[in-house]
């Protein structure tokens, strides 16, 4: 294990007590938009596999890394676009359009 | 770009999804947040395609299609009610792409065993949330029996799993190698594994899951961000992964269960609630539209049901019409309302009741005395006295809405039957209830059709 290793695990410990943080203050009313809200953000992975497969010279890795690039933009695209239908869908009283609940 | 530009634009992209999560705290500016999130996700892509050796372009393209297809369109066609069953999906994709981004980065990195360890952990909890979430589908769709599956020797076979998954995943971080044998044997030990944890769990616990998976899921991602040395995978997985324990612990507390009782034991199997017996006072439409004429106060506690019948745009129109009548409204919703954690809100949301309306149980309960009719629409666990006096019960001891303390209770019902979960209540047999027998839907409308009339 190397420096390098020991600042990522701060990094880590410092994410997971702000990502307590941020998300003990999301009401019920939004706890599923939440969930896939967050569940987009793990699409994250995408990111890994383009660089896990973009460094292999073995063309193993190469199949392994675009099978893992569509499933992330799966989970990416999929989550972000049905999390914004949910929300859009939350409106305030006595509003017609959806400008106010934006 | 270089290395150290890549990895800048990554702490932008930190930043932007700090800020997205912190815009969902409102409904006013969760919109906002959530396509602060979407572009924070864009910047991390772009600055990572901008990187030295990636994937052919081709390649690139044409995976990002295929998932960008198949993303849109489901997340286009679902319906609102089948929320719970997309986002296990999701998931589950998620879950696969972290367990393939481990495997191929074998390939790639220096052997050390700090990077074995996280390879290893990458590929278990990507491969447990995977399968996981596919049962966990199955049984919400009810494309498979959605009961629990359990086994005599469950444990046993269970508990001989994990030390296979410990045995082989030592053995391979010792000597790790891209065709070793031990590694094709621990990814499927971890997708039996997922299987296998998610099968005993019932179909009304299932939101539980849901929710662990759904840290799971940014686990998995923060274990391969360790495997490669990529700092946002680490930031935004550990982020999912929170959020995910947050919810599940929410979900647990609101039926008064451990964890470990709802993913190890059946629902109900333990106890058996003191049979209530009573006689029941059924009350028409005509008559219920008259007390709710009266009422100046109503709030109604939406279950799942509701949705089942299709009556939210039914109940959003009475409730607008009691409004008109002077009446203060509200929806109580309780935390395990509904299919997943909130899932209630959205359908209500989806049907144009405005979110200023929805109360959560804590808000409700202490008013609940001063509430003229409370109006239960598909519930019945969350609105069970038992809860709260049955020692015996199988749900004693979960918060209810206490919506027997109203002044006057009407319960939507088809017919006498227990709930979800079998449970007899106690409060069908209430001094103030009354029982609307029939399909939801058509018991609402002739009321709104005489508030009309």
């Amino acid at each position: 294990m190397e420096m390098f290793h020991v600042f990522l695990a701060l990094i880590l410990m410092l994410s997971i007590f702000l990502g307590f943080e941020l998300i003990s203050k999301v009401p019920a009313t939004l706890h599923t938009p939440l969930m896939s809200g967050a569940n987009a953000i793990s699409g994250i992975t995408i990111v890994g596999a383009l660089i896990a497969a973009g460094d292999g010279s073995d063309p193993l890795a190469r199949y392994l890394g675009a099978a893992a690039v569509s499933f992330a933009t799966i989970n990416v695209v999929g989550g972000y676009l049905v999390t914004n239908r949910m929300l859009s869908m939350f409106k305030k009283k006595d509003t017609t359009g959806s400008e106010e609940a934006a | 770009m270089t290395l150290e530009l890549i990895n800048l634009f990554y702490v932008a992209s930190a930043a932007l999804f700090i800020f997205g999560l912190k815009q969902l705290s409102s409904p006013a500016t969760a919109v906002r947040g959530n396509m602060l999130s979407s572009f924070a996700m864009l910047i991390a892509i772009v600055a990572t395609l901008t990187g030295k050796n990636i994937l052919p372009w081709e390649w690139i393209i044409i995976s990002i299609a295929i998932g960008a297809i198949i993303g849109g369109l489901a997340a286009q066609k679902v319906a609102m009610t089948s929320m719970p069953e997309m986002v296990a999906l999701f998931n589950g994709s998620g879950g696969i792409a972290s367990l393939l981004v481990a495997w191929a980065a074998l390939y790639n990195v220096d052997n050390s065993i700090f990077t074995n360890v996280t390879v290893v952990l990458s590929i278990l909890i990507g491969g447990v949330t995977f399968t996981g979430s596919i049962i966990a589908w199955g049984k919400l769709s009810e494309v498979m029996p959605s009961g629990a599956w359990v086994f005599g020797v469950q444990r046993i076979v269970n508990g001989a799993i994990l030390i296979g998954i410990i045995a082989v995943a030592v053995i391979f971080c010792m000597d790790p190698a891209t065709d070793s044998q031990y590694l094709y044997a621990l990814i499927a030990l971890a997708l039996i594994f997922g299987v296998m944890v998610v099968a005993p769990v019932g179909g009304a616990d299932m939101p539980v899951v849901i929710s662990l998976l759904n840290s799971y899921s940014g686990l998995a991602a923060c274990a391969a961000g360790f495997a490669i040395n990529n700092n946002i995978l680490i930031v935004a997985g550990s982020m999912v992964g929170a959020a995910g324990i947050i919810l599940t612990n929410i979900m647990c507390k609101a039926m008064n269960r451990s964890l470990a009782n709802v993913l190890f034991s059946g629902f109900g199997a333990v106890k058996q609630a003191t049979k209530v017996e009573g006689e029941v006072k059924p009350i028409t439409a005509d008559d219920a539209y008259l007390i709710l004429e009266a009422a100046q106060s109503v709030t109604f506690v939406p279950g799942y049901g509701m949705a089942v019948a299709q009556a939210q745009h039914v109940v959003r129109e009475l409730g607008e019409l009691l409004e008109k009548n002077g009446a203060e409204v509200s929806y109580a919703i309780h935390p395990v309302a509904g299919r997943m954690p909130g899932h209630m809100n959205v359908l209500l949301a989806e049907a144009n009741v405005p979110y200023d309306q929805l109360v959560e149980m804590e808000d409700i309960n202490p008013r609940i005395e001063g509430i003229d009719v409370a109006v239960v629409i598909g519930a019945n666990d969350v609105v069970n006295p038992a809860a709260r006096n049955d020692e015996n019960s199988p749900i004693y001891g979960m918060p209810i809405i206490n919506v027997d303390h109203a002044r006057t209770v009407f319960v939507l019902k088809r017919s006498m039957a227990s709930g979800f979960s079998g449970v007899d209540n106690p409060l069908f047999f209430g001094d103030n209830t009354r029982m609307l027998f029939g399909d939801a839907k058509d018991s609402i409308a002739t009321v709104v059709a005489e508030f009309k009339g």
